[in-house]
């Protein structure tokens, strides 16, 4: 079935369109760069923006990690996984240390990245404007001339309205002090992750359009000197691995109003819990083991 | 004393049709001036040319910036053009809502011209949007609520409040007191002589209401089929117009 | 104790056995053959390529049955089997005024040269449903002619206004036109962009703004001026032979519409033209695509912006498509439960700071 396509589906023309994009994207971090986005064999909004730009990163060498909401597991992640499995051939790992390249829906993994590693997002609106002034036209006259007032006016209409900034996730960003951009529906919690060491790509297929962080790019959440940003999670424990410091799932586990809360970075949870690290609900010692 | 606005032979066609022609004046600091005529006499295409609104097809239009005194608007970049038009310059319009942000509360319609020039802390904008609501004689209870909950001329005013937030040096308006009640524009233009004489500042009112211009303007230019007919000091053009147009214009004022 | 949910891959593949089963149906029934969909759900196939932006009537009716019926689907099937087909080239312009027409109707003339043909039409059925065809076994009715024997020439009623300066002249152009599945759309899109996105658009939301200029937002007083359904031969200049050579044939539907005359004191008035081109047997889409161009075109021709959605060309072009809008209206079925958390912290946190008290009391 495989040899029927060419390696990672996309023909080679198309590959170097959407490297250029790429390059161009990463020689101006945050700028959406535009790019003809093919029809993939997925719907749009499940992912054809970063399985794109997946397919223009992947060599037969690299070692391809695909998460979505932080777990390997999820549907969709099974999904595309599945894809590069049949259409490159490539090897594939849940381990974030392991792989090479990762590409991911809504979450940053927790275990820092390297150089060595590049994440690539799926992004369903990359414009950080769009809800707020909805034609392209101004929003990139807006870009072009940071014209950046109306972002903070949302900002503040959140606090006026709510007393604190309502923006939990897919929270903007501003990038080396000059582009603001959308850093995809990452919860607010993974905003100061994306201050990284590897290659950060955004791809978004429908709206036709790149981005990119090179290592170390400056990355600074907007917010008000009295209201700073504020990264904030679910204030209890991993209930598996007793993590303190991740971003958590809430599970519903009865109908009488029992919950727990779990490591949504399922590599990293699994990872904690075979070095001994023990939540309230875990499942004893020798059986995690086994 | 530098002219704040230096204005050349501008000139606007629509086609084959004149919008204004080779119009050419000098507003001082601190003065205001008024632009009349009748529907379809240019004083419209003169402001929005001179605003940076239409480009014209020839002229110049100097304006005494803060950092590289007197520059040609007309030339300048886009860039440079947008950073004056939310600091130095602001632009009243004929309706409120064109000017506003309908979806956005008063204080955010208020404190956008500060965050767009890089005001980043929430009480301090807040505040100076409190203070200005208060200028133009909106409680702060209100501070909250979106535009579209405001009578007409609280609407006119709240526009007002959110072009002189930043302490423009030059307000264009457009019949600021067009589409309200009498007893309204009554109140308004009382507000905006005080604000005018209280902040030094330099206007261009564009209106066809001579009572306007009595009130607010120093000086007048008539307008008519795109060409300036007449100006001088406003009660001069008034009490005394040399014109047969600015005669009509007067004494059918003063029938009514 | 609590043990993760895993199985995503095994429910996935129970998924698609289970859609595999389905799609057969009932075993006692005969599968429906690809052969069948092609000649008898012919309208079908034509909007699958059409809206597929490939003429391929074999793949079409392979989609079709592939997707249950779902006709979104099977356009999403092609599409992304277009994607991987390398271009080798592309054809010279098809000549309409040479179409083989098995349909050719004028609404702004009675008769004209070549004649009114009404062709295969549901126009003047009555609809009632014809109980004969739940029948097995139905018999070809043995009474009407297929085609017309000797096509007399049709010239194009446009043209007929033309010679007379009574209708708006198109600018021809030599240029070779953008390619939007090529280059990423920016706006102004510009009218050859804007058609192609029209001819690949989505059947109902055309219909849908072609309708609404039809009721008053941006009405453009449309008259069918001349609409063709016929086959049209595809040549193709081959570099190493120097020449042309016909490598096939398609079916399309062509529609002119002549609309509302604009003039003024300089210009004497004349009509305005909207089009549309469609691949196949498919003439509610071209007469709607007809419509939409021409009231996008108000800038082009000196009318005003009454803010009518059908003038908005990129409020048009970026809703247009419904591979597109289909996938990301979807994926909200997706998990979101990252994004959800992270609200729902929100939400409870700002709850506990507005009243607490008031919660508590209400609870008691």
């Amino acid at each position: 079935m495989s040899q029927e396509y060419n390696f990672a589906y996309l023909d080679e023309q198309t590959k170097r369109m959407i490297r250029r994009a790429i390059l161009k994207g990463l020689a101006i971090p945050g700028y959406q760069v535009p790019f003809a986005s093919r029809e993939m064999p997925m719907p749009y909004g499940w992912g054809t923006g970063g399985v794109q730009v997946t397919a223009a990163c992947l060599t037969p060498a690299d070692t391809l990690k695909v998460i979505d909401q932080g777990a390997d597991d999820t549907t969709n992640a099974v999904s595309i996984r599945k894809f590069f499995e049949r259409t490159a051939g490539v090897a594939t790992t849940e381990s974030t240390r392991d792989a090479t390249v990762i590409q991911t829906r809504h979450r940053i993994p927790e275990e820092p990245l390297t150089e060595d590693q590049i994440l690539v997002y799926q992004v369903p609106i990359p414009e950080p404007l769009r809800f707020l002034e909805p034609r392209e036209t101004e929003t990139r006259v807006m870009h072009a001339l940071e014209d950046y007032g109306l972002m903070h006016v949302k900002l503040y209409e959140d606090i006026a309205r709510n007393g604190e900034i309502a923006t939990a996730y897919a929270y903007p960003v501003k990038v080396e002090e000059r582009y603001v951009m959308d850093p995809s529906p990452i919860p607010k919690f993974d905003n100061p992750r994306l201050e990284s060491a590897a290659i950060q790509l955004f791809g978004a297929g429908r709206e036709q359009r790149i981005y990119a962080l090179p290592p170390y790019t400056q990355v600074v959440s907007l917010d008000f000197e009295d209201h700073p940003f504020n990264p904030s999670k679910a204030d209890h424990p991993c209930a598996l691995c007793g993590a303190d410091h991740t971003y958590l799932d809430e599970v519903i586990t009865d109908d009488q109003g029992g919950r727990m809360f779990v490591c949504s970075d399922t590599d990293y949870c699994s990872r904690r819990q075979a070095d001994g690290h023990r939540g309230d609900m875990a499942p004893p010692v020798l059986e995690a083991l086994s | 004393m530098t002219p704040l606005l230096t204005v050349r032979d501008l000139s606007k066609t629509y086609g084959g049709r004149i919008g204004c022609a080779d119009v050419s004046f000098d507003l001082y600091p601190g003065e205001v001036l008024g632009i009349v005529g009748e529907s379809g006499s240019g004083k419209s295409t003169l402001l929005n040319c001179l605003a940076g609104q239409l480009v014209p097809d020839g002229g110049q239009v100097v304006f005494d910036t803060r950092a590289d005194g007197p520059r040609d608007t007309l030339i300048m970049s886009e860039p440079e053009r947008r950073m004056l038009a939310r600091t130095d310059w602001a632009f009243v319009h004929q309706n409120a809502r064109d000017g506003l942000r309908m979806g956005v509360s008063a204080g955010g319609n208020v404190g956008e011209r500060l965050m767009a020039v890089g005001a980043r802390n929430y009480g301090d904008i807040r505040s100076a949007a409190i203070d200005w609501l208060g200028r133009v004689e909106i409680t702060e209870d209100r501070v909250d609520d979106r535009p579209t909950a405001f009578s007409g001329g609280m609407q006119q005013r709240l526009q007002i409040a959110r072009n002189l937030v930043t302490g423009p040096r030059l307000v264009f308006m457009d019949e600021p007191t067009g589409g309200l009640d009498v007893s309204v524009q009554a109140r308004l233009l009382d507000l905006l002589r005080g604000l005018v004489r209280d902040m030094g500042l330099s206007a261009i009112i564009v209106t066809h209401d001579l009572a306007v211009v009595r009130l607010l303007a120093d000086r007048l230019m008539v307008m008519k089929s795109g060409q300036v007919i007449e100006q001088g000091l406003t009660d001069q053009v008034l009490d005394d117009p040399q014109a047969p147009y600015t005669q009509l214009l007067v004494s059918s004022v003063l029938q009514v | 104790m609590y043990v993760a949910v895993k199985g995503g891959e095994k429910a996935i593949d129970n998924a698609h056995s289970w859609l595999a089963e389905e799609r057969r149906g009932d075993v006692a029934v005969p599968d429906l053959t690809v052969d069948q969909i092609r000649e008898q759900m012919a309208l079908a196939v034509h909007r699958v390529m059409a809206e597929g932006s490939l003429y391929d009537p074999d793949l079409a009716a392979l989609a079709i049955k592939q997707a249950r019926g779902d006709l979104i689907e099977a356009i999403f099937l092609i599409r992304a089997y277009r994607t991987t087909l390398p271009r080798l080239g592309h054809s010279r312009p098809i000549e309409t005024d040479d179409m083989a027409c098995d349909r050719r109707i004028s609404a702004t003339f009675k008769d004209l040269p070549g004649g009114q043909v009404l062709g295969p039409t549901f126009d003047y059925t009555h609809r009632l449903l014809d109980f004969k065809l739940a029948a097995e076994g139905e018999a070809l009715a043995d009474t009407a002619p297929i085609a017309p024997v000797d096509q007399a020439p049709m010239p194009r009623v446009t043209e007929f206004l033309n010679r007379d300066g009574l209708i708006q002249t198109e600018q021809a152009s030599d240029a070779t036109p953008p390619d939007m599945t090529r280059a990423p759309m920016a706006y102004p899109a510009g009218r050859p962009l804007r058609l192609q996105a029209l001819s690949r658009g989505d059947e109902g939301f055309l219909l849908g703004m072609a309708y609404s200029s039809q009721r008053g937002y941006a009405r453009n007083h449309p008259f069918v001026g001349e609409l063709r359904i016929g086959k049209v031969p595809v040549s193709m200049e081959i570099p190493e032979l120097g020449f042309d050579i016909e490598i096939g044939e398609i079916t399309v539907t062509e529609c002119e519409t002549v609309n509302q005359f604009a003039g003024s004191k300089t210009e004497p008035a004349q009509f305005t033209r909207g089009y549309g081109l469609v691949f196949g047997q498919t003439e509610r889409k071209a007469i709607s695509m007809a419509l939409v161009d021409r009231a996008l075109r108000w800038q082009e021709l000196g009318e005003d912006n009454v803010g009518a959605p059908a003038q908005d060309e990129e409020f048009v072009i970026s809703h247009s498509d419904n591979i597109q809008a289909t996938g990301f209206l979807e994926h909200i079925k997706l998990p979101h439960y990252v994004d959800f958390q992270s609200e729902l912290e929100l939400v409870r946190r700002m709850r506990l700071a507005a009243g607490a008290d008031e919660v508590k009391e209400a609870a008691e």
